[in-house]
């Protein structure tokens, strides 16, 4: 900069031949060409800095991918069940509490006693039980409380594998035969007692196999269950739809107080010290770490105002109280972007403050608002600390039913997921991150599209 | 428009009016009218009355407090927070700043027309209907294309447009806007129109097509005019004001004031010698 001023206050004079001398002398061109050079650095600056950031993103998403889709299939296993009266329902009362109470578990045994009859001893056979899921046994009792005539039939059925079974055939616990290997499973190299499946399950798998009584399928456990301590049972459904209570209160609670905050400080307010401090104030909330909140809400929702631990609600406002600032800079921002003389021509008609904000300068400013709102809305989606604080990170089996349910929300339970020893959570856990960054994309997504929507109303 | 070529010597490129037209009462008084901006005064004590039915011209250079005056008369320097107007503005005899006074009805009695044409980002025909739709001026929608129709045509704008009234507002020329703005305020069926300087964003042929406008209008409606264009001044108002450092320096009908100045700083203004 100084140097361009100095040359230039000894070449330009006031005669107009020395001007022209100057532009067409090579020191011109020389500094012409370094405003160039540092015009190009700039834009390579730019252009690695995008690059860079689009190649850390692919890697991530590509490796939450990798790791995570095989979570979306499931091994099955196919076992001819007979449902028999004497376990079932030895009195034949048929009574509801009896089929509920019985023991499937045995069934479930027998069946599978049935392929493998030289299985013996109690450790043996308990190894073999192993090889299904316990969730198979809820299956029979479903099955039978909802047609009891089944008792008494034999049924080809296909029930979920257990975890390790699914694991090993996934390739992820490393050993397995000619036959597993077909299926995605690994050549032994772990000694036996490191392996969760052990030498003589390993067999059986492969007999499974040969016999045509494994399959893989669409894991719908995953999107249809709660949580729960067995990888193969366990699903996203109560997190989700936890997610979606708490989401629901914080934007009804956040975006009518944060819209009418902004459009008060904007358009009615006086600018004074006093609004002046509240201004500040807001833009310092916004800066204040997420926790925070939450401490607020474990000591005054929770302990003094005695609401529900672990509840909807309760995070709901929780996050509110974290996006307010969000919503209300934004929707500024997007008030003060309004041109004041539409202000100006409406008042000049003779509308009253009111409608003028109503009539003229809200639907103006709606698009910026929604898209800030939404951004908050992305922010809360995400957040997992302030919820830990008011006891969602509470391990829930049942899909919350209302806004004072327990319930966990899923960036929660995908925290706890990673948290799990067994090797099933881990490419669940990536499936979750797959599951929430959708919802991400998709509210961005209608953020998009709706701001586009009424940008073209006007 | 009747008008006749004056051959006085300070102005000879001016046409002016003939005097007269109007009722000759007074519909705007104001008297001692000082308006701050926090520590800085705008205007000094202003004293101007505004007949009923003709034309007033505002002129002076820049900065020395005509759009203040002018937005002083719609109150609409109540929404700069740091504005403070003193003295008092009486609209047919009723102090405008009084406290029975309510400034919506205010400003739907004194309309006014921006500087720079800013229509609402609606369609041409709510541009014109919303005045009329918030005040309550029409009951049925036949009613309200009737005053929507009449204000455009007073506007000289309703055969460029009746064929798309329902395109937007803001994809008219700059002109059409202009004109547009001034229907709006016509739609309310004001008293009083202001207007700030409404041909400086207007090439020529628009501006003529708004001076004969206003011309036209001057028959009902009380009309008062920021210009910075003298021969504008001397061709569309009755009155003239020469404004100058926030003082009213001559107020004289728009013959007197262009042939025969009584102030030097008002010759010297508009034989173009500063400003
Ligand atoms: N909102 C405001 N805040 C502070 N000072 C203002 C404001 N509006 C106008 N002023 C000051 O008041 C004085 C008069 O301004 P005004 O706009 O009335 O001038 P004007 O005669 O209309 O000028 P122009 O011909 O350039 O439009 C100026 O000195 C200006 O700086
Ligand atoms: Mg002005």
């Amino acid at each position: 900069m100084t140097d361009i001023v100095q040359s230039v206050g000894e070449f330009a004079t006031d005669s107009p031949a020395d001007r022209r001398g100057w532009y067409q002398s090579e020191e011109f061109r020389q500094l012409l060409r370094r405003r160039y050079a540092s015009e190009d650095r700039f834009r390579i600056l730019g252009i690695a800095a995008i690059v860079l950031a689009a190649v850390i993103l692919l890697v991530l998403l590509a490796s939450i991918v990798a790791k995570g889709y095989p979570a979306f299939v499931q091994t099955e296993v196919r076992l001819d069940v007979t449902f028999e009266e004497s376990v079932i329902d030895p009195s034949g009362s048929r009574d509801e509490r009896a089929l509920s109470g019985a023991n499937y578990q045995r069934l479930i045994r027998s069946a599978l006693q049935d392929i493998f009859p030289d299985a013996t001893g109690r450790r043996v056979r308990r190894q073999l039980t192993d090889l299904v899921s316990i969730g198979a046994a809820f299956q029979l009792r479903d099955m039978v409380m909802s047609d009891p005539s089944l008792i008494g039939q034999t049924r080809e059925l296909w029930v979920l594998a257990s975890d390790d079974i699914d694991q090993f055939l996934k390739g992820n616990i490393a050993c397995g035969t000619e036959h597993a290997a077909r299926l995605g499973g690994q050549p032994c190299t772990v000694p036996e007692n490191e392996r969760r499946v052990n030498d003589r399950q390993v067999g059986w798998v492969d007999q499974l196999i040969v016999e045509e009584r494994i399959r893989r399928s669409f894991n719908t456990v995953l999107f249809s269950a709660g949580d729960s301590r067995e990888p193969e049972l366990a699903g996203i459904l109560g997190g989700v739809v936890g997610s979606l209570y708490t989401l629901l209160v914080c934007l009804l609670m956040a975006v009518p107080v944060g819209v009418a905050a902004a459009v008060y400080l904007e358009e009615f307010a006086p600018r004074n010290r006093w609004t002046g401090l509240i201004e500040v104030n807001i833009n310092n909330l916004a800066a204040v770490p997420s926790i925070v909140f939450g401490l607020l809400g474990l000591s005054v929702l929770l302990n003094f105002f005695g609401l529900p631990r672990s509840a909807p609600l309760v995070g709901g406002i929780v996050l509110a109280l974290m996006t307010l600032p969000t919503v209300i800079i934004a929707s500024r921002a997007a008030l003060k972007a309004v041109p004041p003389s539409i202000r100006d021509a409406a008042l000049g008609v003779g509308a009253s403050p009111y409608q003028v904000v109503s009539h003229h300068v809200l639907p103006l400013a709606a698009p910026g608002i929604l898209t800030g709102t939404i951004i908050g809305m992305a922010q809360a989606l995400g957040e997992t600390a302030p919820l830990m604080m008011v006891g969602m990170i509470a391990f829930i089996v049942d899909i919350p039913a209302g806004f004072t349910d327990s319930a966990t929300v899923l960036p929660v339970q995908i925290y706890m997921w990673s948290d799990s020893p067994e090797r099933a959570f881990t490419e669940r856990t990536s499936a979750a991150i797959m599951v929430l960054l959708g919802f991400l994309i998709a509210m961005n997504a209608v953020a998009i599209y709706l701001r586009k929507r009424f940008e073209r109303r006007w | 428009m009747v008008s006749k070529m004056i051959d006085a010597t300070t102005t000879p490129w001016v046409q002016v009016t003939a005097p007269g037209g109007g009722t000759g009462r007074i519909k705007i008084r104001s008297s001692g009218v000082k308006v701050y901006y926090g520590d800085k005064q705008a205007l000094k004590g202003i004293n101007l009355d505004i007949a009923e039915n003709s034309v007033t011209a505002l002129i002076g250079p820049s900065g020395c407090g005509k759009s203040t005056y002018l937005r002083c008369l719609n109150r609409m320097n109540d929404t700069i927070d740091r504005c403070r107007v003193e003295g008092t503005i009486s609209l047919d005899g009723e102090d405008i700043y009084g406290r029975t006074i309510d400034t919506v009805q205010l400003r739907a009695r004194v309309g006014m027309v921006f500087q720079k044409p800013n229509p609402f980002p609606k369609s041409i025909f709510d541009n014109v209907a919303y005045g009329p739709r918030i005040h309550g001026l029409a009951r049925r929608i036949e009613d309200l294309e009737e005053i929507v129709q009449r204000s455009l045509e007073r506007a000289g704008l309703w055969s460029e447009v009746k064929s798309r009234l329902l395109d937007p507002g803001t994809g008219l020329s700059g002109g059409q806007q202009q004109r547009l703005c001034i229907a709006r305020a016509i739609a309310v069926n004001p008293e009083v129109i202001l207007m700030d300087e409404p041909c400086s964003a207007l090439d020529p042929i628009a501006t003529a097509h708004i001076e004969e406008l206003i011309d036209e209008l001057r028959a009902n409606y009380t009309i008062v005019i920021v210009t910075h264009n003298m021969q504008q001044a001397a061709r569309v108002s009755q009155k003239t004001a020469f404004f100058h450092l926030g003082d009213l320096v001559e107020f004289n009908d728009t013959a007197e004031i262009f042939t025969n100045p009584r102030d030097d700083k008002t010759q010297g203004y508009i034989t173009g010698r500063y400003g």
